[in-house]
């Protein structure tokens, strides 16, 4: 049902090296992200996360290795494509001038209108707003809203950019560190929505810090530490002690939730 | 070519209260079939010159605070006005020097190119200095304007100096911007330039709108931001140039009325352009109004007008955004 000839849609990352200056920020790092799963990256400050979402997302240029959206290779794909079916969240993105709730949503469709919004568009436009419940703040000034609030149209933004798949192929959504400004139950409320959007046509990856949240929502887990892949894997599988111990470097025990049954990390 | 004709429309209903104003205040002294020739050659382009002028300049304010994602960013403040004053000055006392047959040829567009080459050079100069990492914050963004700013004052001070007697005070014109010399060559030009460039613009104003997220963002919604901001600083300085070269430096215009219509409807480029040509347009022709009125017979050089209203809008700003107590927020 997705993306060309094959029956599941992948990023691959293929051999990623990265450096700046003499300093390696990722070194050689190979990895597949299946369509259907929650992926989250994980890793101390500086362990070079955010940089390996921006060389796979297209934000920073490949020097070494290879990144594939179903086996098309990331440098053949026009800015423009790329953005009809991946989009970015970061990590609170400000503005400077006053916008409306609508207007900033509706740039999620920039890349799919040439000057004005067509029907499709504004028709995208509502389902997300109905998805993030922001009925009440289409008029509202952005920079008006609560962090949680402004979190959600963000979100409601970048869901309005990969609606639907563009061509026969797949979307896929990047999160890098989506959770930061949230309450305890925008980021529960939050993590259901993009689980749920983890679908056979969709790559879900996500930058979190929260181990237990990963753990709880996660289909795979990448850990990352300076600069190298050390770990990945389904949470049940590779999450203990000593792994956390090696990624940072803190003695924690572990124990399984008593109604999921997923892995709860205690420090 | 259609928003455009509305922009002159608005200014139009002002050319009818000008003209009814300019009749009884010059009436008195003139025969009537003069006056005629005074609002066809003078009154007329003069207007005309002036609401361009201030179009443009308010578009400017819009592309270039688009641009810098920082509100409080015009071409006065940032180098180039200056520097195409600057560039305007100097083929005008060099022009003595060039041969008859060629200024001819070229005559008004030498001046135009000479602002542009200036101009581009100082909003070049203060870009790529206050950048530091990648980053522009806004407090270096002003104090190196500050610095480019002085540096084209002083360069055409010096030309001033130079110069002899007729040019000089033409110079000093350029410093404080006048609308006096206006004439239907310079009309065609400016609305030429202004038509053109609002064209090409307003068809940024999507991916102006993107940059306001952050350059990051904009790129993940398709946008080259590095083409962007190229396209836009060589349109903007373009404009602001040819405005400069015929009117000189006229300050202020580009941060106070896409301020107020920031405020009355929203910062979406698509409708802040042509807003803020039209308001930009009423408002600089009001302005040039009271610089001849106040004082009537003598005129004011505009550029004081502007700056007197808009200078303490630019504190307000600074204030509000809180530039004066912190670092500096924005970054480009």
């Amino acid at each position: 049902m997705c993306c060309n000839k094959k029956e599941v849609g992948m990023l691959k990352i293929s051999n990623l090296h990265y450096q700046v200056g003499k300093k390696e920020i990722l070194k050689d790092i190979s990895a597949e992200f299946a369509a259907g799963k929650f992926h989250m990256i994980l890793g101390p400050n500086g362990s070079g996360k955010s940089t390996l979402l921006k060389l796979f997302s297209g934000s920073i240029d490949l020097k070494h290795g290879e990144v594939f959206y179903d086996e098309e290779k990331l440098s053949a794909i026009s800015t423009v494509r790329m953005a009809q079916r991946r989009a970015v969240m970061s990590q609170q993105p400000e503005l400077s001038f006053p916008l409306s709730v609508k207007e900033v949503v509706l740039m999620g469709r920039y890349p799919h209108f040439d000057f004005s919004p067509t029907k499709k568009d504004l028709d995208i436009f509502m389902a997300v707003i109905e998805k993030m419940q922001l009925q009440a703040f289409i008029d509202r000034d952005y920079l008006t809203l609560s962090g949680g609030e402004k979190q959600r149209v963000q979100f409601a933004r970048v869901l309005a950019q990969i609606w639907e798949p563009a061509e026969p192929g797949c979307r896929y959504l990047f999160l890098d560190e989506p959770l930061t400004s949230l309450d305890v139950n925008f980021q529960q409320e939050f993590l259901q929505v993009a689980k749920s959007l983890a679908t056979a046509q969709t790559v879900l990856i996500a930058i979190v810090h929260d181990i237990n949240l990963a753990a709880q929502y996660a289909d795979e887990l990448f850990f990352l530490k300076e600069g190298k892949l050390v770990a990945s894997g389904e949470p049940q599988a590779i999450l203990n002690s000593d792994l956390i111990e090696h990624v940072f470097s803190v003695r924690t025990q572990i124990v399984l939730h008593p109604v999921t049954q997923k892995p709860v990390v205690l420090f | 070519m259609l928003i455009i004709a509305t922009a002159f429309g608005a200014v139009d209903i002002r050319v009818n209260e000008m003209w009814n104003s300019i009749r009884h205040f010059v009436s008195g002294q003139q025969p009537s079939n003069i006056y005629e020739a005074v609002f066809l050659q003078i009154r007329l382009p003069r207007v005309l010159l002036c609401a361009v002028t201030g179009a443009i300049l308010s578009a400017s304010g819009v592309l270039m605070q688009g641009l810098f994602r920082n509100p409080i960013v015009e071409p006065g403040l940032i180098g180039t006005s200056a520097g195409a004053a600057f560039g305007a000055s100097v083929i005008f006392v060099l022009a003595a020097g060039i041969p008859s047959a060629l200024k001819t040829l070229m005559g008004p567009l030498l001046v135009p190119l000479f602002a542009f080459a200036g101009g581009l050079l100082a909003t070049w100069l203060v870009y790529s200095l206050a950048k530091n990492a990648g980053r522009i914050s806004i407090m270096s963004l002003l104090l190196i304007g500050i610095a480019v700013n002085a540096i084209g004052l002083s360069g055409t001070g010096f030309m001033s100096y130079i110069a002899r007697d007729p040019q000089a005070r033409s110079i000093t014109f350029w410093n404080l911007g006048t609308f006096s010399g206006a004439n239907w060559m310079q009309v065609g030009i400016i609305s030429l330039v202004a038509g053109i460039i609002f064209i090409i613009s307003i068809r940024y104003s999507k991916q102006l709108n993107a940059l306001l997220l952050g350059e990051d963002e904009a790129g993940y919604l398709g946008v080259d931001t590095n083409k962007l901001k190229r396209r836009i600083m060589f349109l903007n300085t373009t404009m602001v140039s040819v405005a400069t070269a015929f009117v000189g430096v006229i300050s202020f215009m580009g941060l106070i009325v896409p301020h107020v219509l920031r405020l009355l409807i929203g910062s979406d480029n698509k409708k802040l352009l042509p807003a803020s040509m039209i308001l930009g347009a009423i408002l600089l022709t009001l302005a040039d109004m009271g610089a001849r009125l106040l004082l009537a017979p003598a005129e004011i050089p505009i550029g004081i007008i502007t700056s007197l209203v808009g200078a303490p809008i630019f504190i307000l700003l600074l204030k509000k955004f809180n530039v004066l107590q912190q670092k500096g927020g924005g970054d480009a």
